[in-house]
């Protein structure tokens, strides 16, 4: 089975935010793969162990996204794919990266492709399913089960907190949620490994596209930090004199109940 | 410019979600003056197209179909793109939600465009149309625009107020027929494991318990709390983690996003992943033993005590409040 992976590289979920000049202070951060794409890196690893076949991961970014693909090699997937923009592009949006993407893996027959289904950072969640429909391909996203059968997929999907068991077939593009699996830490060994797996650098040009036709359709005009919440009131006294007096403030100077 | 935007209405167990009412207010301050046209898709919808129009759409445009009675990418995509060819829009807006994150970026690609996903906010400003959005799990914010073709957004529940219903609003209803076929997703079955009554992410208040409720039992007086309130309980990572329930009411970065008026956390330490979930909740009061929890810096009220003793004499006031309101 011909197995993708859809990865990115995010800040570190515990990192503490602050800006520079308008924009995300990167320095001295901590990089990981998204959480989410773990998940998906963990499941192709999964499905390629059962079914066989081969896994490579692809990334669109700058070189630094290198440390988080060999992560990914270490865990166990077999190739990489780093589709370096840095040169090309200065302000990508979910279209951008989805009509890379796609432009990549339009001849690579593809028989399932698994992503996170959000990303910690931007948080948008569009670009799986983007991806599958330039592809032309079904895709069911946030995902907590997947079962391949031949050609036939079983898929059970997170919506809200229901589950829906959803019946498709491959090729197919997947995105990750919680609970899909635990994904494993590299082993000593996967990380010596990993090192000797090819991971194979690309640019616009070597997928025959132009930055205009990636060119994004939005534009981030400010970026701010939500503003310092003054400390609150902790209460004091007897319990019961704190629950009504909290009761009261809540009913008359919050007005929320 | 005035725009003619569609608004999808999004309907559950036969009624329509608020997020769509809200969707439509949104859908107002994209159109300046254009027209808001209501979508509705589904196997037997139309009944529901005056409540759009109550809420702001000016007219419904009804797709209706058997094959839509379930929700898939495929249909409902074949079904919206049918009234995007009829109605030929400059602008979109759907809820964030489940059927709105999974539909909405397919119907972008589709159509060329761009997306702003869960945003909080849209105003006009400077000549643009100015969304405002969390990133980095709500630690920050982001204010984007459109630089190219239809204004495509989803808005978070909870965020945008819905205009005055007017019962008085009367609009055209229209149904149009479109080709549903060759559905590459079918729901074969659904669990349902979110607990009946008040929708955790629409909710107004919402009552959530961590590791402090110690069990599933202990989850009982936060429901008390919940009902008086007519809110929603919710929960940690920690209390999902340690099955006192179910994953379902998990609110956080992994879980859901709530943005509720009143947020009251029981036995939560306030872990950064929680905070991500819950932190943009206008008023937030947290009750926890001890007084160094994390959950205490981002709450505008707090009570260091035990939650079992806290919540139940809560409980009895505002159902003391209640009864001199009534």
């Amino acid at each position: 089975m011909n197995i993708f992976v859809l990865l990115k590289r995010t800040f570190d979920t515990e990192e503490k935010i602050t800006l520079s000049g308008g924009q995300i202070n990167e320095d001295g951060a901590e990089f990981i793969i998204n959480p989410y794409d773990e998940y998906a890196v963990e499941e192709a690893i999964q499905v390629r162990d059962a079914h066989g076949g081969e896994v490579t991961v692809v990334t669109v970014g700058n070189e630094e996204a290198e440390k988080q693909l060999r992560t990914a090699l270490a865990m166990g997937a077999d190739k990489a794919v780093l589709i370096n923009i840095e040169d090309d592009i200065d302000y990508a949006d979910q279209f951008t990266t989805s009509k890379i993407l796609a432009e990549f893996l339009k001849d690579k027959e593809a028989d399932l492709i698994i992503g996170g289904n959000v990303a910690i950072d931007n948080s948008s969640g569009q670009v799986g399913p983007r991806v599958a429909d330039l592809l032309n391909i079904p895709y069911v996203t946030t995902i907590t089960k997947l079962t391949i059968d031949g050609d036939k997929v079983t898929v059970v999907r997170d919506v809200e907190g229901d589950s829906e068991v959803i019946e498709t077939s491959l090729p197919l593009l997947v995105t990750a949620q919680q609970g899909l699996n635990e994904p494993r830490y590299p082993s000593l060994p996967g990380i010596m490994k990993a090192k000797k797996k090819p991971l194979e650098e690309l640019e616009l040009d070597d997928l025959d596209l132009d930055e205009d036709d990636v060119e994004a359709k939005t534009k981030t005009i400010e970026v701010y930090l939500p503003p310092k919440k003054e400390a609150g009131k902790i209460l004091e006294g007897e319990l019961d004199a704190q629950v009504k007096e909290l009761v009261n403030l809540l009913h008359h100077d919050a007005k929320v109940v | 410019m005035a725009r003619k935007v569609l608004v999808l209405g999004e309907v559950r167990d036969g009624s329509l979600r608020n997020v769509s009412f809200e969707a439509i207010a949104a859908g107002k301050t994209v159109a300046e003056g254009g027209e808001v046209v209501g979508v509705l898709i589904g196997e037997e919808v139309a009944g529901l197209a005056n409540e759009l129009i109550h809420y702001g759409a000016d007219r419904v445009v009804v797709v209706e179909d058997e094959k839509l009675k379930q929700y898939s990418s495929d249909g409902f995509s074949q079904a919206f793109m049918a009234v995007v060819s009829n109605e030929n829009p400059e602008g979109i807006v759907f809820g964030h939600t489940a059927l709105g994150k999974d539909l909405s970026p397919k119907i972008a690609s589709k159509l060329n465009t761009g997306l702003i996903s869960d945003a909080t906010n849209v105003e006009v400003a400077g000549g643009n149309l100015v969304f405002t959005r969390p990133i980095y799990s709500g630690k920050a914010f982001e204010k984007k625009i459109v630089t190219d073709g239809i204004i495509f957004a989803t808005v978070r529940p909870n965020n945008i107020s819905p205009l005055q219903k007017d019962e008085g609003k009367t609009g055209d209803v229209s149904t149009i027929s479109a080709e549903i076929k060759d559905l590459r997703t079918i729901i074969k079955e659904v669990v349902r494991k979110a607990s009946e009554g008040v929708d955790l992410s629409e909710a107004k208040v919402v009552v959530a318990g961590g590791r402090g409720v110690k069990s599933a039992d202990g989850f009982q007086p936060l429901k008390e709390l919940a009902d008086v309130l007519g809110g929603a309980v919710g929960a940690s990572r920690g209390a999902c983690d340690a099955d006192y329930c179910d994953y379902s009411l998990q609110i956080g970065q992994t879980g859901k996003v709530v943005t509720p008026d009143l947020y009251i956390a029981c036995g939560i330490s306030g872990a950064i992943q929680h905070l991500a979930g819950m932190s943009s909740s206008k008023v937030i009061v947290a009750i926890n033993k001890d007084p160094e929890a994390n959950i205490f810096k981002v709450a505008d009220y707090g009570i260091v005590g035990d939650l079992f003793e806290v919540v139940p004499m809560l409980t009895e006031e505002f159902k003391k409040l209640k009864v001199a309101q009534s």
